[in-house]
């Protein structure tokens, strides 16, 4: 598995956010999760990634662990220089994309290789033009994010995560910020990612689209897993009252 | 006449030179100590900061300069342009520290969230994506502050100290004229016609993205 997480708690305050969940994702897999909003999905994935740090549980990445629980039920990590190695191993595709507006698209896609994994300019520029031609940006190599549509943006940021070389790639909800006319061009790209065999987990709201192309779909709640199982099993034989209920308000 | 007062330009020149040198990095540091994790280091750098913008320049160049002698009974024979320069630096510091905070929070914290998933340590992260853009934001502020820069040399004359302003007094005062007193006002404008041209260039040069 390219990750594991066992038993994840996670409290903001008072409110558990999430509660006892665990999920894992096998190699070349493409995940799911839907579910209404405040069910803890993307706090899910910034626990994943590390931009949350987790109350208890356990986080594994190429059996590896991140973060284990102690003897008296805390959640501990590993010395921040090793976590680098593990924030080497996901990406993570934000709602907003978050470039770096400073930057050209093709330094977007460079500056992390380079200053971070100390990859070779060269290499990174390579890398980071291969990129940008299966997204079908490649004449946007000089231009800078704002001169860019949502549907470009994004389609950047997705380069910019792979171009880390990511053994996972965590996507939050990709195209909520976007036009619907620019949702298209996005989810395309993730389409081919996925006929590629990229590891992916996906928090998405289009539900054809999640259907369409992940092996797995898992439907949250109220910071629980209600149900997963193949898009079938989950979107066309729902077995819980809670999924039966979220999904016919997409079917209207 | 003029070769005085070109001797006192020259002077005040040097008086803002050296405040701008001395207080556009110590802004920073004290920017980033008034987000230290020690409670103890941000109520100093607080008080610090109110205590410079909540009393004047001239009172604190007056302390700076006589301060040493009636506090500690040192001499204070060769003392004025240091206590200048550490009153203005250290007053300009407290209002750059402000503009560069206003800056720093107002970055999205998307930025610093896509740093670190892409594993940027945090001295990179502000070096490379924080900092660039705080500078673009802060542009105006700045440009506000160091023309108001221009005109507060003008303060030295509290201290005696002969730059071009305590010059056109003395000169006036001397010679009946009325003169020195154009050729100052003539000076500090054309002076901060250069500032605003230069930093206009700099904003147009940070306009390159938005």
């Amino acid at each position: 598995m390219i990750i594991e997480m066992k038993n994840i708690r996670k409290q903001f305050g008072d409110l558990e956010v999430l509660k006892d969940i665990s999920f894992g994702v096998d190699s070349g897999e493409v995940v799911s999760i839907i579910g209404p909003s405040g069910s803890g999905k993307s706090t899910l994935l910034r626990c994943a990634t590390f931009l949350e740090t987790i109350d208890g549980g356990e986080i594994l990445y190429m059996g590896q662990h991140a973060a284990h629980t102690d003897a008296s039920g805390k959640a501990v990590y590993v010395h921040h220089r090793e976590l680098q190695k593990f924030r080497s191993y996901c990406g993570l595709v934000f709602q907003q994309f978050n470039l770096f507006p400073h930057y050209s698209v093709l330094k977007n896609l460079i500056d992390a290789p380079v200053e971070v994994q100390h990859r070779s300019k060269e290499e990174a520029e390579e890398t980071a033009m291969e990129l940008l031609r299966k997204m079908g940006i490649a004449d946007k190599a000089d231009a800078y994010p704002y001169q860019l549509s949502g549907g470009q943006q994004q389609r950047v940021a997705i380069a910019r995560a792979l171009a880390m070389k990511p053994e996972i790639l965590f996507f939050d909800e990709p195209t909520s910020a976007l036009d619907p006319e620019l949702t298209g061009e996005v989810l395309k790209v993730i389409r081919q990612l996925a006929e590629e065999k990229m590891t992916m987990v996906v928090v998405t709201h289009e539900m054809p689209f999640a259907k369409a192309v992940s092996n797995r779909v898992i439907f949250m709640a109220g910071g629980v897993i209600v149900e997963q199982g193949t898009p079938e099993a989950v979107f066309d034989n729902p077995k819980e009252e809670r999924t039966k209920q979220f999904l016919r308000v997409f079917e209207r | 006449m003029l070769g005085t007062m070109a001797a006192g330009m020259l002077r005040t020149c040097g008086i803002f030179a050296l405040t701008l040198l001395g207080s556009l990095p110590l802004g920073m540091v004290i920017a980033l100590l008034r987000k230290s994790r020690f409670t103890v280091v941000r109520g100093i750098i607080r008080g610090y900061i109110s205590i410079m913008r909540g009393t004047p320049l001239m009172l604190q160049l007056l302390v700076w300069y006589f301060g040493p002698f009636y506090l500690f009974g040192w001499s204070i024979r060769g003392w004025r342009f240091p206590a200048l320069i550490i009153g203005f630096v250290l007053n300009y510091a407290a209002y750059f520290a402000e503009i560069y905070r206003g800056g720093i929070e107002s970055m999205p914290v998307g930025q610093y969230e896509a740093a670190e998933v892409l594993g940027y340590s945090k001295t990179q992260t502000f070096m490379r994506i924080i900092l660039p853009q705080v500078i673009k934001r802060i542009m105006p502020s700045v440009t506000n502050e160091v023309i108001t820069l221009v005109k507060d040399t003008s303060l030295a004359f509290t201290l005696a100290y002969q730059e071009v302003f305590s010059l056109a007094k003395q000169i006036s005062a001397s010679q009946t004229s009325f003169m020195p007193f154009v050729i100052a006002g003539v000076f500090y404008f054309i002076a901060n016609y250069v500032v605003a041209y230069a930093m206009e260039l700099i904003e147009k040069k940070l306009d390159y993205y938005k």
